[in-house]
């Protein structure tokens, strides 16, 4: 709120924080609809959605985890929880993002297709990552690999010119370490 | 899902949904609905009548005259009373014919229940007669929403909705039910036999620490202002007296938002009247100068900052509200406490007294208040030839304030000069759409209000182009015999639109004319009410008090200046210290092209 010579009233006095990636862990009532009132939310108040999760982790409570890796400026970050934390259908909501404590990891299914030396090359990069290979014809591959987001997008780039052709990722996973 | 309930009570009994319905309304002690029949809710008006004819009355059901009425006079019921507003509507047209009002009851925090009707479960996804997606449309503009797949899960839903809606921030809460549901037959549960299910449990009680920090920071500041909003007023009756007292202790002003009217006396002295685009000269600025201010159940709502680069530029600011995303979503607060409005007020009372603070010397704050007050702001060229719009609700006031007087209203000018000249001692006495704007409010807000004070006298001010959008309402109070007045500013425009028009359009009038008018005193007439107008000044306080002392309803027609503009104002794109006066030359330029762009 130091800018006097902004034009706009609607300007937030944070319009020049830095944006930044969040990934929240949102526990919530397994029930129907449940998963269109957090995406509506999403897309009512215009947050970024980069990928999302979810499935039910405790039949008994009825619950489920949804996971949801977000970006925005810290302002807009700390409104997005405030919204989820008021959610009736959410019981808690985790910020693992910064969370030295925290795990993330993500499952790729990758289809490489060649013949010759890049499909050598292909299995012998597929080795390197610990990939496994799931699928195998004469002119191709299907790998699965797991693995922290970055790792993921570093073995599709050395993929591609090797003849990656097909993709599917579950989007990231997240834990914290301990016991509680 | 499962239904989760203790022991099978003693009072368990079987039960069709439908009766469930009308069992789980008198146990939660639902005294009037607002609704429509239709195909879907067939059973539940059923069990309604049978409800009725072994009890008699002690469930009335209104009868409105478009689903949209049913939901601002459950709104209108709900605020003037604090009770929740309940609504019973059928499938498609009746569920998307009620969603503006319960956006509205969202955006302004009015507990509402409404009960839609829906297609039988074996036909939802069909495409069937009447069919909508009611709980998916309505996700987004309730504070929760149910479709009940299970007459068992009935009691425990419909028990749930009534604390989800009147708890915490109050808001909507939808109960979606199929037909085949409302025929069914399960065992009822009273309200506290059922276990709910879901984590929700709002925070009533501030931080101790930060309540102390806050009353530090008032007993030290120089130029402290309250700042407060509904949320005093949802918080009931205390959070006003707690209010009032902690002002005298402190010496503070006190402004307030358009919602929070009434929350604090209009006659009292710490009282600077309404803060925002159309508040007062000496709110605003006091808004822009004070060194520390103290948000009191508001929520920094656009209407109130204006220009958030240049909002109270050399402020602390403390935000108490029970919304936690209510606290740093517009503006960064220095103290942010969540809790109760009426709970942290008592405990930064006890705070202040355990502190041993006294009231610091605001003299000079006061000074520079009164001379910002002595601009009159709300000063207008007075008329003895026509009715200056002021002019009418200023009598209107004089000639009303000793009763027990209700206002509502609809939006646009006439809103804004009720809110200027129309004053407020009491919380509960103002209704007004404030979040969502909603012309069309005030008429079966009306209705709502004088249902439940059936003894008062309940006026909605209102202007021609808002009260033909529910006109219709009408007929609901002669059918009640609720004798509300609907006092309608008639400047023949869309006043709001056209004097955006003249200040940022170039004068280009632009569809707002208010074309083809009906004759109101006959439409009164055509309605079995009272008409009358008034179109000069010396007949109106005459035809005000034939208005009042009506035990009928009655549409007033008061003719009034046609071109006059609402002002004081606050510019698009300025800062509240740059606030125009009705005198202020070369008005046409005062908003710059970038000002242009904002709503």
């Amino acid at each position: 709120m130091t800018d006097p010579t902004s034009a706009s009233a609607y300007e937030m006095s944070h319009a020049d924080s830095k944006e930044g990636r969040a990934t929240f862990a949102v526990i919530v009532d397994n029930e129907p609809g449940v998963l269109h009132r957090v995406v509506g939310l999403f897309a009512g108040r215009g947050y970024n959605i980069e990928s999302l999760t979810v499935a039910e982790t405790d039949a008994r409570a009825h619950t489920s985890r949804i996971t949801v890796v977000t970006s925005g400026t810290p302002e807009v970050l700390e409104q997005i929880r405030a919204q989820l934390e008021k959610t009736v259908c959410v019981r808690e909501v985790h910020d693992v993002t910064n969370d030295p404590r925290g795990v993330e990891r993500e499952l790729a299914l990758i289809k490489v297709k060649g013949v010759g030396d890049h499909r050598i090359e292909a299995l012998r990069v597929a080795e390197i990552f610990r990939a496994r290979v799931i699928d195998t014809q004469l002119d191709s591959f299907v790998f699965e690999l797991t693995g922290p987001s970055g790792k993921i997008d570093k073995f599709l780039r050395l993929m591609r010119p090797l003849g990656l052709v097909e993709l599917s990722r579950t989007g990231v996973l997240s834990i914290s370490r301990g016991t509680d | 899902m499962t239904t989760q309930t203790k022991d099978a009570p003693a009072t368990a009994r079987t039960m069709t949904g439908a009766e469930i319905v009308i069992q789980a309304l008198i146990d939660q002690k639902v005294e009037v609905i607002f609704g429509y029949p239709g195909g879907a809710v067939l059973p539940i008006y059923d069990a309604l009548y049978q409800d009725t004819d072994k009890h008699g009355d002690r469930l009335r059901h209104i009868l409105v005259r478009h689903e949209q009425g049913a939901t601002h006079a459950a709104e209108g019921y709900a605020r003037s009373t604090g009770k929740p507003g309940v609504v019973l509507v059928t499938s498609g047209p009746g569920a998307t014919n009620a969603i503006t009002g319960i956006v509205d009851a969202l955006m302004d925090s009015i507990p509402l229940v409404v009960f839609t009707g829906q297609v039988p479960t074996h036909l939802i996804g069909s495409d069937a007669f009447q069919e909508a997606d009611t709980i998916g449309i309505t996700r987004s503009c309730t504070k929760h929403n149910y479709l009940v797949k299970n007459a068992a899960d009935l009691p425990r839903i419909i028990h749930e909705a009534f604390h989800i809606a009147t708890s915490g921030r109050p808001g909507p809460v939808l109960i979606d039910i199929p037909k085949d549901i409302q025929f069914a037959t399960a065992e009822y549960q009273g309200p506290t036999e059922v276990t709910q299910i879901h984590g929700y449990a709002p925070r009533t009680k501030g931080d101790a620490g930060k309540i102390a920090d806050a009353v530090k920071m008032i007993a030290e500041a120089k130029q402290p202002l309250f700042y407060s909003g509904g949320g005093v007023i949802n918080s009931g009756p205390k959070a006003a007296e707690a209010l009032r007292e902690l002002a005298k202790m402190t010496g503070v002003p006190v402004t307030s938002t358009l919602m929070g009217l009434g929350a604090f006396p209009a006659s009292n002295p710490n009282w600077l009247g309404m803060v925002g685009m159309h508040g007062a000269y000496e709110s605003n600025h006091a808004m822009h100068d004070c060194d520390v201010m103290v948000c009191i159940g508001a929520r920094f709502d656009d209407r109130v900052t204006g220009k958030l680069t240049a909002f109270a530029p050399n402020s602390k600011k403390i935000h108490i509200d029970i919304d936690p995303s209510s606290i740093n979503k517009n503006v960064r607060v220095d103290v942010g406490i969540v809790g109760d409005c009426g709970s942290v007020l008592t405990d930064m009372i006890a705070a202040w007294k355990a502190a041993r603070y006294e009231a610091a010397d605001l003299r000079g704050w006061w000074k520079k208040i009164y001379e910002w007050r002595a601009k009159k702001g709300f000063s207008y060229k007075p008329s003895d030839t026509v009715i200056k719009p002021q002019h009418a609700i200023q009598r209107l006031y004089e000639l009303t304030k000793d009763r027990d007087v209700y206002i509502t209203t609809e939006v646009g000018q006439h809103q804004m000069w009720a809110a200027q000249h129309f004053h407020f001692d009491k919380p509960n006495h103002w209704m007004t759409s404030g979040g969502l704007g909603t012309m069309g409010y005030g008429l079966p807000a009306a209705v709502g209000v004088q249902l439940a004070h059936p003894k008062a006298l309940v006026i909605d001010i209102a202007g021609e182009a808002s009260v033909q959008m529910t006109m219709q309402e009408m007929s609901t109070a002669v059918q009640f015999n609720l004798p509300i007045k609907i006092f309608i500013l008639n400047n023949e425009w869309m006043g709001m639109v056209r004097q955006w028009q003249e200040l940022l359009h170039g004068e280009r009038y632009s569809h707002s004319y208010s074309d083809s008018l009906p004759d109101f005193v006959k439409m009164a007439e055509a309605f079995g009410c009272v008409g009358i107008r008034a179109e000069t000044p010396d007949e109106l306080d005459e035809k005000i008090l034939q208005m009042i002392n009506s035990d009928r309803p009655v549409i007033f027609d008061c003719k009034v200046e046609k071109a006059e503009n609402c002002f004081p104002m606050i510019p698009s794109g300025k800062a509240h210290n740059e606030m125009l006066l009705a005198d202020s030359v070369d008005i046409g330029n005062a908003i710059d092209a970038a000002g242009k762009k904002l709503v």
